[in-house]
Order: C-alpha cells, then structure tokens, then sequence
C-alpha cells in the first residue's frame, strides 16, 4: 500500500487491484469519532474499516488517560527539556529502568480514617455503655463506622488497605487510651507491651500478690471444690491446687489468688483452723517464693 | 497517588533541591556523583562526575545556570548545571557540610565540620559571574558553636546567617561582620542535634527538623518559636509547602536499629502536618529505611523523598490532597 499511495499516478497494478479498491472506498466509512477523555480519563476512539473480506468493520479503542502531572509554562523550562544528557546519563539504556513508576498506589494515610470524625465523641465513652443500649458491638476494622456495617462490608474497604496489620494509631479515641498490648491480632514486641518497665521478678510479685495458701487439704479436694469454698469472700482470680505428678493425687496443699487483699485477709481470719472434708484447714498468706 | 521511583544512586540519599522552576530535581547521595533529574517524570538528566567522598548538600543557582556542591572529600564544586561541567573548586580542611546560595547567587554560605582538631567553621564565599574570575578566599568566616553544623542558610536580604548543627542551638549571625545576633534559647529550642533547616518560600519563617524527634518554626527576624510539631522518631528532614500551610517531617528509626524491628515499626514515612494546628495530616510510606532528605516542588503540586534506601520517590499530589480539612 506504501509502493502505491507514493506514486499514485501510475499505472494500477493488478495485483494490488483488491486493496486499492477498499482504499478508495474509505469515504464510504462515517468519521473517527472521539468521545472523551472524561472526568475519569476514560477516552474513547470509534474507527471504522473494512476488513480483509471487505465487510465494514467498527473499532472501538478505549484508553484511559493519567495525567501525571501539569504542564509546565516556563520557557525556560521547556528550553531544559531539550537539554542534552550528560554525566552518567549519557549511556543510558532503555532497559536500564532508572526510574520507575510505583506499581503501589500510596495514598496520604490519615491519622483518623475517613467519615469517623462524627462517630468520635460516641466512641469516647464506655464501650459497654453502648452495649447495654441495645446497639450492636459492629466494628468495622477499616474505617472505624460502628454498628454500620462488618469490616468485610466496608464500602471504604480499597481506600484504607494499607492501615490493617500494625495498627499504630488506633481508628477511635478509646482505643488510644487502652494499653498497646490489648490491641488484638497485631503483634507486639514484649518490650512495647503495657508493663514493659517491670522486670521479671516484679512480674512475679505480682502473681503472689494476694495469693492464699491453703494447707492440709484432703486428697480428694479439686480446684473447683476450693474455688467453690474461697468464693464467698470476694472475686477470685486463681485457683490452684498441688497435684502429686507420678501418683496423680493431690499433695495436700494449693493456692487461692484473690482480687481485693481484703477479702483475702477475710478469707484467711474465716477459714484458719475450718474443718473441711474431715480435716481441719491452714490458711495463712503465701508467702513468696525465696528461690 | 503513584510516586516514581529513581534508583540512580547506590547510597543513601542526602540532599534533595528543585530548581526555581520546580523543572529540575537535585539529588545529592552517599554515593559521589550529585544528579539532576526532570522533576515531572522523573527521568535522568544528568549527573555530576568529580567528587571523590560523599555529597551532603546542594543548591542551585535562581536561572538554574549554577550548582554548587558540598563534599565529605572536603572540597565545594562549582557545576554548570547544563553540561555537567566543573567550573571550579573550594578547597577545605574539612569535610563540607552545607551550601546554600544568597539572593542573587553573588554570595554562597558554606559550612565546614569539625576534623581533625580544626573546629567547625561558616564560611561566605563570593561566587563570581564569570567562572573564569572565580577565587577561593573566604569573604568571612564564622567559628563558635560546638560540634557540626548541619544547616547554614541565609536570612532576609543576605543581611543574617542562620545556624544549626549538633550543640542543637539556632544561632542568627549578622552576614557583614560575624557578630553572633541571636540565639535559640535552652527551653523553647531543640534538645538534640538538628538535623534540617528550610526557610519558608517568602524566608518570613523557617523550620528546623532534629533528633529530640520534633521540628520547630521560628520567626526569621525575632528567633521566636511559633510552633512545634512533635512526632515519634528523630527528624532527619523537614519541608515547607510553599501552596498550602503544610510542613512535612521526615525521618524514622536510625538506620543502625531497623534491623531489630518490624519494618512498619520504623516510622519510614513522611509525616504531613498542619502548619498552624500543629496537627497531623497524614503520613506517606513507601521508603525501606529513614528519610534523610525531603523537598518540595516550587509549585506545591508535587514532592521528593530521599531515603537511606538509596531511592528518591517523587510524589505528584492527587487532587483529593488539595482539599483536606482537618
């Protein structure tokens, strides 16, 4: 088709015969239409052409255009543009692939996610306040909405991909109050845990604080049965009792952990010298381990 | 946003600056060869062949003809930004740290660190037109503040120098005669080493980034403390919008420490803040280790990180950026 649309004035040749007549016909074919580009850069070109078998063919090409940046006005920077390459530069390669376009869109990540702002102050408040309420305890983990939708549901669900994992700045207020280390799913390292100031054997003082220790006990005795006795006298955090590891039987002896020291000092004037299961009980402070 | 990615140095990045235009983006690394890019699609121009250490600092001329370099292998360069070419060289004893241009490129601030018993020193140089006239001598040289001098730049009018470096003191220094004029005092000021200091697009404010992990606005003329911006790692860069009232802190957890954390642990991104609200705006990620250098286009449309990664990342602002409200 180049050989003859350059020298068109000569003689046809017969072999070329068939495409000249479709070139001829083109002014047969409608206009190329262009739509766009829109607010969403989408363009569309609508060609037409007649195919090999001379059928009328209609091309859609759609592309979406980015702009990147503005254009520049400065004279002076365009003169720049056509500078040549020195340094380095100059033996440049296509392939070098020197600059690169993120494949990773990043987006401006916002302290406090989009459309929280409102839910804010609501939030601030006792988390079981509301729950009393009636409303429903639907987080959603993406964009902080309560009671609107589960976090799978998230409308916003693409614009704040990057925030999951290592929660840094938690989505509402309370949660900022509440210590790092309560924050579920994300790991934390033991040194940014709530606590990390004490030290191990602080940590365990802290196990034995208002810790009882029940002696002389049957050997049929269970937890339960001592959690059951030691109840009464307050909330009980820990119940333990000593069990012989070989024989599997009770050792006689265990621990009762209270929340309050005094209902431990309550539960200790109780049930020192209480007959119980036939044996007379020895309840007294534990006292903490030397080793 | 997409940012594009620039992987032509092979060390940290130091020093970013666009050109007034905001068509050119200078990029200064660990790496010795100082490089200028097309600041809109991120293609290489060309770089800076000469210097034998690391480049800690550039600037560039108003009409985008000169640049000057300052290089740990103790010397300042003069380049023509088109070709390449070096045009001349200040010799120190030292390692430079700083360059910065007066109005009318006819004077460069340079500072030199301490080495080798030689006390840190501020050095003013005139910058001749014609490189041919161009003589090393120092029109003045300040000495005083302990430690580096991270930052020197000029004031309004070329009439003050301001200072920060390691003593975490901002000093301002009349330009004439050397008389210290000012100092940040011990309360208001940094705690540690300041790292970065940039002068707002009018030079009315500036900002100064350091290690106590704030960065604090000054007034230019009175040295008062207008504001801080408090983040959770050491600042190693900062930039001023000149379109919008935002400052941009760079930096995160130093580079000797990431290994022993999470990456996300680190903090590698470029925190936006409110100027006058002192609140956060928002944070940009993307770099695989602290940002040493920060910059923003002229036009405010557009801005650069550099980062211990080696890579620059050159954001164009999405449109939502430009209406954000806090």
């Amino acid at each position: 088709m180049a050989l003859t649309s350059s020298k068109p004035a000569t003689k046809v040749l017969w072999g070329e015969l068939e495409e000249d007549d479709g070139e001829d016909l083109d002014f047969l074919l409608p206009p190329k239409h262009v739509i766009g580009p829109d607010q969403n850069g989408i363009k569309k070109v609508i060609e037409y052409k007649f195919n090999d078998e001379g059928n009328k063919v209609k091309i859609t090409t759609t592309t979406r255009i980015r702009k990147l940046a503005n254009a520049r006005v400065s004279k002076r920077a365009i003169e720049r543009r056509s500078w040549l390459k020195f340094g380095d530069a100059v033996h440049e390669d296509v392939g070098s692939r020197l600059t690169m376009v993120s494949t990773e869109e990043i987006v401006l990540e916002r302290p406090k996610p989009l459309g929280s702002k409102a839910e804010d102050p609501k939030a601030s408040g006792d988390p079981l306040a509301q729950f009393q309420k009636g409303a429903v305890l639907m987080v959603c983990r993406t964009c902080g909405k309560k009671g609107d939708h589960w976090t799978s549901k998230c409308p916003y669900k693409d614009l704040a991909v990057p925030s999951e994992g290592f929660v840094d700045k938690p989505p509402t207020s309370d949660a900022a109050a509440a210590a790092p280390g309560s924050t579920k799913g994300a790991y934390v390292p033991p040194g940014m845990r709530a606590g990390a100031e004490r030290t191990g054997s602080d940590m365990r003082r802290r196990n034995d604080e208002n810790s009882v220790r029940v002696t002389n006990l049957s050997e049929d005795t269970r937890e339960p049965d001592l959690l059951e006795l030691f109840r009464p006298f307050g909330a009980v955090s820990r119940v333990y009792v000593a069990i012989d590891q070989k024989t599997s039987t009770s050792r006689g002896f265990g621990f009762v952990n209270f929340v309050n020291r005094e209902e431990a000092q309550r539960a200790i004037n109780k049930l020192n010298g209480y007959g119980y299961d036939s044996l007379i009980l020895r309840v007294e402070w534990a006292t903490p381990r030397t080793t | 946003m997409r940012p594009i990615l620039m992987k032509g140095h092979e060390r940290p990045l130091t020093f970013l600056k666009y050109n007034n235009d905001g068509d050119l983006l200078f990029s200064c690394a660990k790496d010795h060869n100082p490089t200028v890019w097309f600041a809109d699609n991120g293609e290489r121009l060309g770089t800076y062949r000469g210097h034998n250490g690391a480049v800690w600092c550039c600037d560039v001329s108003r009409d985008s003809g000169r640049l000057i370099t300052g290089s740990a292998d103790q010397t300042v360069k003069l380049w023509n930004v088109q070709t390449g070419q070096q045009l001349f060289t200040f010799n120190f004893d030292s390692p430079a740290r700083s360059v910065d241009f007066s109005v009318g490129d006819k004077l460069a601030v340079i500072t030199s660190d301490p080495f080798m018993e030689l006390t840190s020193a501020i050095h003013v140089k005139r910058i001749a037109r014609d490189p041919a006239d161009q003589t090393g001598e120092s029109v003045l040289v300040l000495k005083g503040p302990q430690g580096r001098i991270n930052r020197a730049v000029w004031g309004p009018l070329n009439r003050t120098i301001i200072s920060g470096g390691e003593d975490a003191v901002i000093r301002i220094w009349d330009a004439e005669t050397g008389k210290l004029l000012q100092e940040s005092d011990k309360e208001s000021g940094h705690k540690k080493t300041i790292t970065s200091l940039v002068k707002s697009a009018d030079g009315s404010h500036f900002l100064s980034g350091s290690l106590d992990k704030s960065a604090r606005l000054w007034d230019t003329r009175t040295l008062t403390l207008i504001k801080t911006y408090v983040t959770e790692r050491p600042v190693n860069a900062v930039a001023m919008s000149p379109l919008l009232d935002h400052v941009v802190l760079g930096g995160g957890q130093d580079a000797s420490a990431v290994t022993t954390t999470d990456h996300r642990a680190g903090k590698f991104e470029a925190k936006f803040y409110d100027k006058i609200l002192q609140e956060e705006i928002g944070g940009v990620k993307g770099h695989f280790g602290p940002i040493n250098a920060l910059a923003f286009n002229p036009d405010g449309k557009s801005f650069s990180s550099g980062g211990e990664d080696g890579y620059v990342r050159l954001h164009h602002f999405d449109q939502d950026y430009f209406n954000i409200k806090l």
